[in-house]
């Protein structure tokens, strides 16, 4: 029996496709559902003594500031609700089921799930954030230890976990960047951040709300970002550097500590944007490389989920010169107890509220506790070997290129190209990420612009199987082959998902025709049949 | 071979010596370190990290973090008074149910096809949040209510072409401070200060202060002090008739009782969706939301993603993506609306599952429920000889100023005592509004049962008398 299997399942050794099919439960909107009396929840009742102290309640609110009508919510009994919810999430792939290594940069590797048990008990889920410090010293020394852990692994001096996401912590740091110019008195005439187009949007949009103008370089042949560029666009003007490095491309930049130094040599500062620190843990660290400031994220490099786009964690740490800065508040060892220090008067305040995401950090730290020194490197290592593999694997495919740098090895992902297959087929990159998804699989091209053309960002972090890996490959393997043989089917892909493709994008464009909520959509509906 | 190469780590599985091997032959590569070649000696990190040892074991890693977080004492073995921005309330067992789902969990990015459950959960996130605001345009949330406040006072801002905002009333100073910081260096933000007898908004110092100039009026209904401003409806004419967008914050949980802002005359609301099924988790739970109607030009300022409902290649087939993508930094980088990228999807959804099952019964009953026992736990503590409560007159929800100038202790003494109780007691405002005295803020919810208001109650008398 077992043999029949294996030998449906295998072919010459080699494993052929999943017949994967997504589930579609056609499920409706959830108003759709409503039925009128029905209760998912009830509320706890009031004690009648206290009912007959305060009286009638409503009547305290000014009649101006009274709902007059019960909102338009779904009614729904509690199975259904859940039911509903199943059915979504099930029409959601997510990283536990498939092989995610087709979201290259975001780093989706494997979120332990002890460490979800350990963030959901009652010692991190039900304190609160203003309770008394000697009432939360066990979530305090955790934030205080992870600090230490992330100096370590950076060489920075001090970090702050205030911000939500990697976004938030660019911003933290460009805002860092402004206050020291500030503080120097040069805040008007340093008005120019230095990014590059490999760079995540962020380094350039963040910096842009700072108040800062934008200069983007753009690679040279070798890939690196164009150092003849960059010292064109240095003046006393430029307030500081904000890059990636490996870029999205995975080539590392070599002459890292050169553009760090021009930078400083003319009075900026440098922000090394660390969201994807995985292929260099324990390998290089961004203060050596004489950066300034540098951030994680926790929900790539340091293995929490990223919940369908957060809530993640990021990471913002700086040297010794600018730790005044940081967000307040911190936290704090005297010798005897954690404590929340905010008496801090060149910080640049709050970023967000409270402390950041402390079940965030919670997993974050249990992640490295899990691994250690040798584990982290180990991790660095093995995200690397699995990329250059996957390397060699793709561009056995006919039709796939990466372009720049070619023959040299990568760091943790790779942007791939299929332009001579476009070319070739008219089949487009983005053709291939939606017959991707037949396959039960993510794929996913390329921030904007397209440097690359037709692009494809690959990173198979350290979570995956060779086997895994090797059927990723496939996959693709066999989308370019029926490119070729069959187009039609590629482009009119998916045929296994939940939902087929949009064709009219107009829905989604024209302000007449757009609809974010369902009550808008009902309405022009309605006008639309008028 | 050394004891570290030994370990075959559960999360790295090519980690295994033989298939190690087996890759880098076929990658043709003598060791991993040749991957490494193009970085610099100079930047190598020369040794190993100084990290704490691991607990390799799950076993062991559990018994240590489970040690650490014993630690800690819970607001389920404390009574809790505490809320100043972060609530607890009841979470149904469904919310956490489907936050926990490894499909929702786990993903990140994916496309409307092979993430369409994400799509669609969080549209209908945004379409209940609209029928509790009575508004078209609800944004996929972003960080926290903070920076909900903060991008609206920037859409404003760029929605009328001026760069100063007015934020009246009583306000979180954390919030004030996270607003200020992100409105530099081209927004001037100006605090109206309070009227010191109400506690709530001070008009006529909002009338004297308002000009040509002005951008945006922002106050929040119930403010930091829990008070429901009465002028609502009179605010929004005076910001209109010069101009300026009216910001309104709001906690979406006191919408079954209180009118939705938009009703009184707010252009853009936004707020905190914490107590909307998220636990409170030391502040980690928090997700910010802004609405606005559906026209172009309010649609096209926000920086969020938006996701809108259309036609599929299949006739009758809902599918999801978003709406107007070009205005964002995933497209168009610095050229578009500040940024947009990871936030709090997961809560969205979470929220989503909790008005679901509340209903719009469920929303009346809780802020029926919630405005009792607080009205309630205000006429106890006023009993108390020397204790002035509420502090201010006006109507409230949820939280209330207690005024404890009059027992000869200050609050901090107070708490102290009630925490050897077992008490979190309400937040200190002397270091806030010294001006106050010594003043707490009190905060009360449907999970606060007669006998927890009475003890506490019971406590603060014992201590003050």
């Amino acid at each position: 029996m077992m043999e029949d299997i294996m030998k449906f399942r295998y072919t010459d050794g080699k494993p052929n496709l999943r017949r994967f099919h997504q589930a579609r439960w056609d499920e409706p909107i959830i108003f759709e559902l409503s039925q009128p009396g029905q209760r998912g929840v009830l509320v706890t009742e009031t004690e009648s003594e206290v009912r007959d102290t305060v009286g009638d309640i409503l009547s305290t609110i000014p009649e101006t500031m009274r709902r007059k009508q019960l909102p338009a919510l779904p009614e729904m009994s509690q199975a259904q609700v859940l039911r509903h919810y199943l059915r979504l999430s099930q029409e959601n792939l997510g990283a536990d089921l498939n092989v995610d290594i087709g979201q290259g940069t975001c780093t989706m590797k494997y979120n332990p799930k002890v460490n979800e048990q350990l963030a959901r008990l009652p010692g991190i889920a039900e304190i609160h954030p203003l309770q008394d410090e000697e009432t939360v010293q066990g979530i305090l020394e955790i934030m205080y230890q992870f600090e230490q852990m992330l100096k370590e692994i950076s060489g920075m001096a001090r970090f702050s976990f205030q911000s939500q996401a990697g976004s938030q912590s660019i911003y933290t740091c460009a805002a860092i960047m402004r206050a020291y110019h500030q503080a120097r008195g040069e805040a008007d005439q340093r008005d120019e951040v230095i990014t590059t187009i490999f760079s995540h949007p962020s380094d350039a949009a963040c910096a842009k709300v700072a108040g800062f103008k934008v200069i983007t370089l753009y690679p040279g042949s070798n890939g690196y970002p164009d150092f003849a560029a960059l010292k064109a666009a240095v003046s006393e003007r430029t307030a500081g550097l904000m890059i990636t490095n490996p870029e999205d491309t995975g080539i590392f930049n070599p002459y890292i500590a050169d553009f760090v130094n021009i930078i400083h040599e003319v009075g900026g500062l440098c922000f090394y944007d660390q969201a994807n620190a995985n292929g260099i843990l324990g390998i290089t660290r961004a203060r050596d490389a004489g950066f300034d400031m540098c951030h994680f994220n926790l929900h790539k490099t340091f293995a929490t989920p990223h919940g369908c786009g957060g809530p993640g964690g990021g990471a913002a740490g700086v040297s010794e010169e600018l730790a005044k800065f940081l967000p307040v508040p911190v936290v704090e060892w005297d010798g005897n107890k954690y404590y929340l220090d905010y008496n801090r008067p060149d910080s640049i305040g709050k970023i967000r509220s409270f402390y950041g995401v402390a079940p965030v950090i919670l997993k974050a730290y249990a992640w490295v506790m899990s691994l250690g020194a040798d584990g982290l490197r180990e991790v660095a290592e093995i995200a690397v070997l699995n990329n250059n593999y996957l390397l060699k694997k793709m561009l056995e495919i006919p039709g796939v290129s990466a372009p720049y740098a070619v023959g040299k090895p990568r760091k943790e992902q790779v942007r791939y190209s299929w332009q001579e297959l476009y070319e070739e087929t008219g089949v487009s990159s983005e053709d291939i990420g939606l017959r991707a998804a037949d396959f039960g699989l993510h794929y996913w091209t390329s921030h904007h612009p397209f440097v690359v053309p037709e692009p494809n960002t690959l990173e198979p972090t350290e979570s995956y199987t060779k086997a895994e890996i090797d059927e990723y490959v496939a996959v693709l393997r066999q989308i370019a082959e029926e490119a070729r043989t069959n187009p039609e089917l590629v482009k009119t892909a998916p045929h296994n998902s939940t939902v087929h493709r949009i064709d009219d994008h107009d829905p989604l464009d024209k302000p007449d025709q757009w609809a974010v909520t369902w009550r808008a959509y009902l309405r022009k509906l309605k006008q639309s049949k008028a | 071979m050394d004891k570290k190469k030994a370990v075959v780590y559960p999360y790295i599985p090519n980690s295994e010596p033989s298939i190690k091997q087996q890759m880098l032959d076929e990658i043709g590569a003598a060791s991993v370190e040749a991957l490494y070649a193009d970085i610099p000696e100079t930047l190598r990190l020369k040794g190993k990290m100084n990290l704490p040892e691991p607990f390799l074991s799950e076993s062991d890693l559990v018994r240590h973090v489970e040690e650490l977080l014993a630690q800690n004492a819970t607001c389920k073995d404390f009574l809790n008074f505490r809320g100043a921005g972060c609530y607890q309330h009841f979470v149904p067992a469904v919310c956490d149910e489907i936050n926990g789902r490894s499909e929702f969990l786990t993903a990140y990015a994916g496309e409307p096809y092979d993430d369409h459950g994400r799509f669609q959960a969080l549209f209908e996130y945004s379409s209940m949040m609209g029928e509790l605001l009575e508004m078209d345009v609800v944004n996929v949330p972003t960080y926290d209510g903070f920076q909900a406040v903060a991008t609206s006072i920037r859409m404003a801002c760029r929605l009328t072409d001026r760069n100063e905002a007015l934020v009246c009333g009583a306000i979180n100073p954390d919030k004030l401070s996270m607003i200020t910081n992100y409105c530099l260096p081209d927004i001037s933000i100006k605090q109206i200060d309070i009227d010191r007898m109400t506690g709530n908004i001070n008009f006529s110092a909002l009338e004297k202060a308002i000009s040509k100039k002005t951008a945006v009026v922002y106050y929040e209904n119930p403010s930091y002090l829990g008070l429901i401003t009465i002028q609502g409806a009179e605010i929004a004419k005076l910001a209109h008739r010069h101009g300026a967008e009216c910001v309104v914050g709001v906690d979406p949980i006191s919408l079954g009782v209180l009118s939705p802002p938009a009703v009184y005359g707010a252009d853009i609301v936004c707020g905190d969706i914490q107590s909307l099924g998220m636990h409170i988790q030391f502040g980690g739970g928090q997700a910010g939301f802004i609405a606005t109607c559906d026209e172009e030009k309010y649609l096209m300022e926000y920086p969020s993603r938006l996701f809108g409902i259309t036609p599929t290649s299949v006739p009758g087939e809902y599918g999801f993506g978003d709406v107007a993508y070009e205005r964002t930094s995933f497209a168009i980088r610095e050229q578009g609306k500040e940024w947009v990228g990871t936030a709090s999807a997961l809560w969205g959804i979470t929220a989503g599952v909790y008005l679901a099952l509340m209903g719009p019964q469920g929303l009346a009953e809780i802020g029926k429920v919630i405005l009792e026992k607080s009205h309630y736990a205000a006429k106890q503590l006023a009993a108390i000889k020397g204790v002035q409560s509420p502090a201010f007159d006006g109507p409230y929800f949820r939280e209330f100023v207690v005024d404890f100038n009059g027992t000869g202790k200050t609050v901090a003494e107070i708490n102290a005592t009630l925490l050897a109780q077992g008490i979190f007691g309400g937040k200190d405002l002397s270091q806030e509004y010294p001006e106050l005295g010594n003043c707490a803020i009190y905060c009360v919810t449907e999970l606060h049962r007669q006998a927890d208001i009475d003890r506490m109650v019971a406590a603060v008398k014992e201590i003050v008398k």
